[in-house]
């Protein structure tokens, strides 16, 4: 049986009485000895927090609502794209251009009007984190970058409440459940995160449709069993899912007796994590220090005669969606190959998708001698929207 | 020793397409080694400048972390499994 404070005060906080439409409605779960009336009430009783209403957390609020959890809060500042629309549940074609709250909230009332919905549409910072999660019994993690989830992991580990962990990128999934009383935190398993742009975001490397429904499901069983305090949570152990191979398997994860959260507690207030993230590896200097180019100078730059090479780093199937005219394919892993196929004396523009491996790849071509050298802020994302709109966007 | 790899899609592309490889080696630090002089671009995304492994990958033999077993130093069996996971941030 896992122990947290969060967890004890969540025994034994009384629970409320279920009505003849919830009787009705969870039948199914009441029929489960492990759940039974009682377990039922608890469900009802429990506060959780949704960090993103995106892949993950839109399977996850969309069970935890339907199992009948008495309070969901969810945090989120996002306005709903239509590249959202590929994964997450909670929004439909009809919201793209809504905030994610609004659409969330008209889709979870229709899957249960018992469940009460607290919004918070803010990005969760160092100011709000443990005004925020405190008022909760334990959060479900669904943010998409590495910065929000060590600041969730640090103020779960701070104020003592359970991290039900997921991450995805393109096949491969991650869940654990961190911060338990004597379980390891998100800081034993990864003590730094990676550099800035090692690892693509699923923005730039894209991800599986369905693959945050396996994990953001996952999260929401570990979540109900937190509540209803049954079977063997996934704390000290690390769920690999990997889609394609259709393999499920777990690591141990151990407490690290140095991790400053949860090991020494040196940890003693949440700090700023985009510097956290953006100092690591010294890199982040670099890359912000890369020369850029508005998309709309650039074009102007062409028009007028100027002789600038156009080297699009991205990956052969994303040139066969769109690419920019007049421009050179030379995925970012082949630059150093092919390094002496580009003039030195004249311009080089280097575009991505939105910029990540552009920089990246500039970096490389100014410490390899080239001094003419920009990345394209934003890259054709941003060129397609202010430049040339026959370019697709994807 | 020879024992089993077995890497994220993400670092497979940077080895040959392959999820699952065998390496050679006494100790795991001698088995990534392996890897990396055949797949020489597996090797930024492995371990760092000075060959040790990073914070933000972690590798399991036989799905214990290595950094509570001696780290590379952690000595291999034949037939032992050795698991790479690299962080990802996606949600």
């Amino acid at each position: 049986m896992i122990s947290g404070l969060a967890l004890d005060a969540l025994k034994l906080r009384p629970t409320p009485a279920l009505g003849r439409e919830e009787l009705l409605r969870y039948g199914r779960h009441l029929l489960l000895p492990e759940v039974g009336i009682e377990g039922q009430r608890r469900l009802k009783a429990a506060r959780v927090l949704i960090v993103g209403a995106g892949g993950l957390g839109s399977p996850a609020a969309l069970y935890l609502a339907s199992a009948g959890v008495g309070t969901i809060g969810l945090v989120d500042f996002d306005i709903v794209e239509v590249t959202n629309l590929q994964r997450q549940l909670l929004h439909g074609t009809r919201d793209v251009g809504r905030p994610k709250l609004d659409s969330a909230r008209d889709r979870l009332f229709d899957t249960n009007p018992n469940v009460k919905l607290e919004l918070h549409p803010t990005r969760l910072t160092s100011a709000n984190a443990l005004t925020i999660i405190g008022q909760y019994d334990f959060v479900l993690d669904g943010t998409d970058n590495f910065a929000t989830r060590y600041l969730v992991n640090d103020a779960c580990v701070l104020l003592g409440r359970p991290n039900v962990y997921g991450s995805i990128f393109r096949f491969d999934g991650q869940a654990s459940v961190f911060a338990t009383d004597d379980g390891p935190c998100y800081r034993c398993l990864y003590p730094e995160p990676p550099p800035p742009g090692l690892v693509p975001s699923c923005a730039e490397g894209g991800v599986l449709g369905v693959l945050p429904g396996l994990v953001g499901t996952v999260q929401a069983t570990e979540a109900i069993k937190l509540i209803l305090g049954i079977g063997t949570p996934l704390v000290g152990r690390l769920l690999l899912v990997n889609a394609l191979d259709a393999e499920f398997r777990s690591v141990n994860v151990r407490r690290d007796p140095t991790c400053p959260a949860c090991g020494t507690r040196e940890l003693t207030e949440l700090v700023d994590y985009e510097q956290f993230c953006a100092t690591i590896g010294g890199d982040a200097a670099g890359l912000d220090a890369v020369p850029q180019i508005e998309p709309r100078d650039l074009a102007i730059r062409r028009a007028s005669g100027e002789t600038i090479q156009l080297i699009d780093v991205r990956e052969p199937h994303e040139w066969e969606i769109s690419r920019i005219d007049g421009a050179r394919l030379i995925p970012l892993h082949r630059l150093e190959s092919a390094i002496t196929t580009i003039d030195r004396n004249a311009s080089v523009a280097v575009y991505c998708k939105v910029g990540t491996r552009s920089a990246l790849a500039v970096r490389d071509l100014l410490a390899a001698g080239y001094r003419q050298v920009w990345s394209v802020t934003g890259g054709i994302v941003r060129w397609s929207r202010e430049v040339d709109d026959t370019v697709a966007e994807y | 020793m020879s024992v089993t790899v077995s890497l994220p899609s993400i670092l497979s592309r940077l080895a040959g397409g392959s999820r699952a490889l065998v390496a050679n080696g006494g100790t795991v630090g001698e088995a990534v080694s392996d890897l990396t002089s055949r797949f020489p671009s597996l090797a930024p995304r492995l371990v760092d400048e000075g060959g040790q492994p990073y914070p933000f990958v972690t590798y399991y033999l036989n799905d214990e972390d290595i950094r509570f077993a001696g780290g590379f130093d952690a000595a291999v069996r034949d037939g032992d499994e050795l698991t790479i996971v690299s962080a990802v941030a996606g949600g």
